[in-house]
């Protein structure tokens, strides 16, 4: 079909007068592929265009879904109070990036890790290994949080337990690790949880492993580079790629982390208000007190903030992400 | 395919590394480290699953019980007159520990009965027998599974699940292959700049678009019903639809051309031609839709706000947690059979699974 079209239409259109009628051929294909579309066009438009603008709109309102008939034009308040007036705002914020510098790169290097390790030629039944791995991925979320706080108890979880009864570290009760409780530790055990979601990156980082000239292993094998230098100068930066789509969409992911701390404590920041990312702010304001103008500006911001992010790694991605020659 | 770890080459004399082992021994030892390395790693990942399994068999009494054995475990008993006495591991004079039947108990000494013995009566200990060990033995309590399946109205939950799963999925695959077809196959104005648009939609924080979708559904009233978390999906979501246009666009254009002299339709090649073709990626969107679905938990939490008999096993294992806190049991029994079903579509279909995960990563 293609082929057809190309040969009636060189690649060199511009000489034709900008007027010119569209074959019938054309025409057809314009028809089909919108007919086809439709459904994604009606949708961006229903569920993503006019919510988006709206979503700016409310931002400009005060309106409590308690009382839908109070809506009140408050122009930049909300977005004045959001950015000025509202501590939690500024602590959420900074809760959620301490918690994305801790948990991006332990989760990423342990995925690596077992990319690394599941990928080398040594380790028997590393299939099996694989799927293993990956299994913890289909457990549903909340019942890994369940899970994961019932390990990590700090009276009855295995983890104290064995720390205390095999390793001899005081770890069981209220003097002892208490992962769920200590403001300290707390973004540690989040990420500990987080890590049986690592089945995706992992399978992700071992198909780029894949995809690595095996002539660069053996040139550096023939210059005796160690493994770690191999890892360091071959492995990485030529995964760097995948490093980076990772990367962004964890960070993404991460400016609306709720499930994990809302099922741990309902969403009330224990301990300490370390857990109130904003996300959960979000969820707080608009679901909970139904401040929906407010909430559509965190909302916003949050939109913003994202974007922000996303920008600055895809700038910092030409310093080290390497997408390989130009040709 | 090559290893990324490499074990330094046999016969290289130059770079022999100092070490006990003779080069010819190397190869072997180091797989054999590494897969141990890997092994007990998995252990340690899989460790959280095991305690979900014991404890989801363990006695109401044995998960408040403070120093109970690991396994689910029952205090073994001794009847003596009439009435069971607990058991301890009591030492005794000669070094040796015996396990008997504690009768009375006193604070600085107490009075046992040896459980193979009983006829010599009571037997004197001096000491305290708070500090002595109590014999459990093995007890799971299958029963707890029955307890939390009733207790959670088990059969509810998961046919609301399923009802959502199902039907999202359907609307999810199926509207995204016939958008991802008309992106694969033709040409019309702006379309490359219509794709970055689905791909911007990927990464869209799903909360920016949320309150006035909320407010609209509360507006036409299907809040509290299914319908704002299906209907939604039947507009082809852009995961799902990048996903199957990769797909499409490997699949060899002579076959649409030759059905297409053929005089099939537009609709007929999609239907007859490309589909039966695409059938491992459709196969890895419906999976991956499905576990979604399963997974899924904020679209559910606020639009089925205060309609427990409508909630899907996330939010109802939620709400369960809220109310039968330290029945850590029941909780974990929960927890389990939230996931038999997910675990179960995971080993029958991971390859095609798997394959898919690799798919949209890969192409970036």
């Amino acid at each position: 079909m293609s082929v057809l079209i190309n040969k009636k239409m060189p690649p060199a259109p511009p000489a034709k007068p900008p007027k010119a009628k569209r074959s019938r051929m054309e025409r057809e294909q314009i028809k089909w592929g919108l007919i086809f579309l439709s459904p994604w066009l009606i949708g961006i438009v229903l569920f993503y265009l006019i919510p988006f603008v709206a979503s700016f709109g409310f931002s400009l309102v005060n309106f409590n879904l308690a009382n839908p008939d109070e809506i009140r034009f408050v122009g930049l308040a909300n977005w004045q109070r959001a950015l000025f007036n509202d501590p939690n705002v500024y602590q959420a914020f900074r809760v959620t990036f301490t918690f994305a510098l801790i948990a991006l790169p332990l989760s990423m290097i342990f995925a690596v890790f077992l990319a690394v390790l599941l990928n080398s030629k040594s380790v028997r039944g590393a299939a099996f290994l694989r799927t293993m791995f990956y299994m913890p991925t289909m457990i549903p979320l909340v019942a890994a949080v369940l899970i994961w706080s019932g390990v990590l108890n700090e009276q009855t979880g295995w983890f104290n337990l064995i720390l205390q009864n095999v390793f001899g570290i005081q770890a069981v009760g209220v003097t002892g690790i208490r992962w769920l409780a200590n403001p300290n530790l707390i973004y540690f055990t989040l990420t500990l949880i987080g890590l049986w979601g690592v089945g995706n990156t992992m399978l992700i980082t071992m198909a780029g492993l894949q995809s690595v000239p095996t002539e660069l292993y053996e040139a550096a094998d023939i210059d005796g580079a160690s493994f770690w230098r191999q890892l360091i100068y071959i492995t990485l930066p030529m995964i760097s790629p995948v490093l980076f789509y990772n990367l962004v969409l964890g960070t993404i992911g991460l400016m609306q982390y709720f499930l994990v701390p809302y099922v741990l404590n309902g969403g009330n920041g224990f301990p300490n208000g370390t857990t109130n990312f904003i996300g959960i702010y979000f969820f707080n304001q608009s679901f909970r007190f139904f401040n929906m103008g407010y909430g559509a500006t965190l909302a916003w911001l949050i939109f913003l903030v994202s974007l922000g992010l996303t920008i600055l790694l895809f700038g910092s991605a030409r310093h080290w992400v390497y997408y390989g020659s130009e040709d | 395919m090559d290893s990324t770890i490499t074990t330094p080459s046999v016969n290289s004399q130059t770079k022999s590394r100092s070490t006990f082992i003779p080069a010819k021994y190397r190869k072997p030892f180091n797989s054999v480290m590494l897969t141990l390395l890997a092994v007990v790693v998995l252990f340690l990942f899989l460790l959280p699953l095991a305690y979900g399994v014991m404890t989801s068999l363990k006695t109401d009494t044995q998960v408040t019980t403070a120093g109970a054995p690991w396994y689910p475990a029952s205090p073994l008993k001794f009847e003596y007159n009439g009435r069971a006495y607990d058991i301890f591991e009591v030492p005794q004079a000669d070094g040796d520990t015996l396990e008997l039947a504690l009768v009375t108990r006193g604070r600085e000494s107490s009075e046992f009965i040896n459980p193979e013995n009983p006829d010599a009566g009571l037997i004197p200990w001096e000491g305290r027998w708070r500090t002595l060990d109590q014999v459990w033995y093995l007890d799971p309590v299958w029963e707890n599974y029955t307890r939390a399946w009733n207790a959670i109205n088990f059969p509810r939950l998961l046919g609301n699940t399923i009802f959502y799963a199902v039907f999202s999925t359907l609307g999810a695959v199926s509207s995204a292959a016939v958008v991802a077809y008309g992106f694969a196959r033709y040409r019309f104005p702006y379309r490359s700049q219509l794709f970055i648009i689905v791909m911007a939609t990927i990464i869209l924080p799903p909360m920016v678009t949320l309150i006035p979708t909320y407010a609209f559904f509360v507006q036409i009233g299907w809040v509290g019903t299914w319908l704002p978390l299906i209907v939604p999906q039947f507009f082809a979501n852009g995961y799902n639809i990048f996903l199957l246009r990769q797909f499409f666009m490997g699949i060899p254009r002579a076959l649409d051309e030759a059905a297409m002299i053929d005089g099939a339709s537009h609709v007929r090649i999609f239907w007859s031609v490309i589909l039966p073709q695409a059938r491992p990626a459709l196969l890895a969107v419906t999976l991956f839709h499905f576990f979604f679905a399963w997974n899924d938990f904020f679209g559910p939490l606020i639009y089925l706000a205060g309609r427990p008999e409508l909630y899907p096993i996330t939010v109802g294992l939620t709400a369960f947690n809220g109310l039968y806190e330290g029945q850590e049991n029941l909780i974990q029994a929960a927890s389990m059979m939230a996931s038999v079903i997910p675990l179960l579509v995971f080993f029958f279909a991971q390859r095609s699974f798997m394959q898919g995960v690799v798919i949209t990563g890969v192409d970036k």
